[in-house]
């Protein structure tokens, strides 16, 4: 028994980085996740721009912290991110509320070209260092591994934000508004439920968790480019299917699955199996698609399958 | 029918004489003209174009796999036409490979194809019981795992690895490409108006009407991705040549985005509003708006017109197009004979109402 005992500890002390890196990537995986699977419970809209948002989120931290100190940069971006949801969703989604939604998603990669190339333009393409802000990119010994103390914190602030939001969406008359509107939007609008303003609050309360998500990414990942957004932006995508679309306790736990399967494949067999790490994350949404459409937390609806 | 003899000779004649303009551009113009680099990408983009307006416009399936159709495609080719005295410089570091023998450019191409449409087949097993956004996401991410497992080190003695993939026969005529393009679309038009194309357009307008019809919905949704693929991949193995050189990681997602911007410009459902869009689109992102990325043709002291300007300008058209021309150029038409036929009358009748005529005076 102790000997059993002793190897478990050894594989977790072995494994200890990749889990940690997990972890800290499921998290902001989850807070992006939210984003999506808000928005897609009720405009039945894969938001592709999401992920783009996300990037800008990041270079504006770049621009920003060059003239401001880090903790007046920190609520600007955040606001200005705020502002960049809201006015995609605004000019981009609202023109096309009633057409097909087919339109709606050609209208969404639409964006995240736009944005791509708007930040290619305005950065020239090069890739561009975040800042550092203080204390959360302080190294930290967790047991045996060291680490950066934004991977401690990621978990935890994801958990905090996810409770309050989840509270907002039970208690608040905004949060009710949301929920019927997800359930039946037809009906909502003839209950005198404000559509736009529903939706305006949905984009608000996504890219805000982006935001937040952008400065804990970009704080362990350092480097911003045009085209960062779009890998964490698709994972975030399949962490909110494989929880079951329009769950928010599903995306997170989705996103805290991928984050850490994804870690132990770059870190097994002195990462030999590297290449894989972004093909298992599509690989597992096959499977759940085709095994369970919902997903693990989804409701059963006729319309997916 | 006479009328329809009349319109295939019109076209017959029409295609004659595109080619024999570029055959004599190409004698003329210097080679290495953008003009041609422009016609030849076109003609490719063409293709693809197409064969996803077959899936996405004919038959509904919201599909994003079409970059990982055309790494195969691009990929089987190269592999198989390397010419062998070439390998081992090719596959410097994998002791030139485990392929040590060349096929032929035709078989290339064909396989290619009919690897796609191989790949296609398996991934279309379980996907194609998903619907709209699902299927794109489950699409898309079977591009993205293709593009990984072609990079894996262990298939290195066939794939090359994350290495690039050259020296392969390319062609160097721009009517190549025309041709095959040309051959291949024009197989697609012939599907689209057999029963085949009117079973495919049935499923689209209506899944359940059409099974109630007796039309076998698992089989043709297979049919039409198969088919699809098969010619993506054969657009990848023109691409391949094109570039004379391949990676896979020039097969994005963002290719995808590019081919289904292509699509949504000449109108989902209309084959030559696709062809059209792929020249439009080719022409201003390589050639036409190159003036926006200049420093030279700035006004003063404004430093707006510099790299990457052009590509911000074309994706903002791109977004006006998509929110205020939803039909694109073509809608769901076609452009056909009868209509370029009958545009001298409209042109006509225009002008006449312009002069403040009524439309009695000059008809007469």
């Amino acid at each position: 028994m102790e000997i059993f005992i002793q190897n478990f500890m050894d594989i977790f002390e072995k494994y200890l980085p990749a889990l940690l890196a997990g972890v800290s990537a499921g998290g902001q995986y989850a807070l992006i996740a939210i984003g999506y699977t808000m928005v897609y419970g009720i405009l039945r809209l894969i938001n592709f721009a999401h992920g783009d948002i996300f990037m800008v989120a990041g270079f504006m931290m770049v621009y920003l912290s060059a003239s401001l100190p880090w903790y007046i940069a920190l609520p600007v971006v955040t606001i200005l991110t705020v502002l960049l949801g809201y006015l995609v969703e605004r000019a981009a989604y609202k023109p096309l509320r009633s057409a097909p939604r087919m339109s709606i998603m050609i209208s969404a990669i639409g964006v995240s070209y736009l944005l791509q190339n708007a930040a290619w333009y305005l950065t020239g393409g090069l890739p561009k260092q975040y800042p550092v802000i203080p204390f959360i990119t302080e190294s930290v010994d967790v047991l045996t591994a060291s680490t950066k103390i934004v991977t401690v914190i990621t978990p935890f602030l994801t958990i905090a934000l996810v409770i309050i939001l989840s509270l907002i969406i039970k208690y608040t008359k905004i949060g009710m508004a949301m929920r019927a509107v997800s359930k039946d939007f037809e009906t909502s609008r003839l209950m005198g439920i404000k559509i736009d303003t529903v939706i305006s609050m949905t984009f608000i309360i996504g890219t805000f968790l982006a935001a937040v998500g952008s400065f804990l990414y970009f704080s362990n990942y350092t480097t911003v480019t045009p085209v960062v957004g779009a890998m964490p932006g698709l994972k975030a995508f399949v962490a909110a299917v494989f929880g079951g679309i329009g769950s928010i306790p599903g995306a997170v736990v989705g996103a805290f699955i991928i984050g850490i399967c994804e870690n132990l494949i770059k870190f097994v067999a002195g990462g030999a199996y590297a290449t894989f790490s972004d093909a298992f994350t599509f690989a597992l949404l096959i499977i759940i698609l085709v095994a369970k459409p919902t997903g693990l937390f989804g409701e059963k609806t006729t319309d997916k399958v | 029918m006479d009328k329809k003899k009349r319109n295939s000779l019109i076209a017959f004649g029409l295609i004659a004489a595109m080619l024999l303009i570029i055959f004599v551009l190409e004698q003329i113009m210097p080679r290495g003209h953008m003009l041609f680099v422009v016609l030849k990408k076109s003609a490719i983009y063409a293709l693809v174009a197409v064969s996803m307006n077959l899936l996405n416009g004919f038959t509904g399936l919201f599909s994003l796999g079409q970059a990982g159709f055309m790494l195969i495609g691009a990929y089987t080719y190269a592999v198989l036409t390397i010419p062998v005295a070439d390998r081992a410089g090719v596959y410097f570091y994998y002791d030139g490979g485990l392929i040590q023998f060349a096929l032929p450019v035709v078989v290339g191409i064909l396989l290619a194809g009919l690897a796609a449409a191989l790949f296609a087949w398996l991934i279309g097993l379980p996907v194609l019981k998903l619907k709209s956004d699902y299927l794109a996401i489950a699409t898309l991410g079977f591009a993205e795992i293709i593009r990984a497992v072609v990079q894996w080190d262990k298939l290195g003695p066939i794939t090359n690895g994350s290495n690039l993939l050259k020296r392969y026969p390319s062609f160097d005529s721009t009517l190549f490409p025309f041709i095959v393009a040309g051959i291949c679309i024009a197989i697609i038009v012939l599907l689209i108006n057999s029963s085949y194309g009117r079973a495919f357009k049935a499923i689209r307008e209506d899944e359940i009407a059409a099974e109630a019809m007796g039309i076998n919905l698992a089989k043709h949704k297979m049919l039409s991705f198969v088919i699809s693929s098969f010619f993506a991949g054969v657009g990848g193995a023109l691409l391949a040549m094109f570039q004379d050189t391949i990676t896979a990681n020039a097969f994005k997602t963002a290719m995808t985005y590019e081919i289904l911007l292509i699509v949504v410009i000449g109108g989902i459902g209309s084959i030559t509003g696709s062809c059209i869009a792929s020249f439009l689109f080719v022409s201003c992102s390589e050639w036409w708006m190159r003036f926006l990325d200049m420093d030279k043709y700035n006004i003063g002291d404004l430093n707006i017109l510099r790299p990457g300007f052009r590509m911000v300008i074309f994706s903002i058209v791109i977004m006006i197009m998509v929110l205020f021309y939803r039909k694109g150029i073509m809608g769901d038409k076609e452009l056909s004979i009868d209509s370029l036929l009958a545009l001298p009358k409209k042109l006509k009748r225009g002008i006449g109402r312009l002069f403040g005529k009524s439309k009695g005076e000059v008809t007469k």
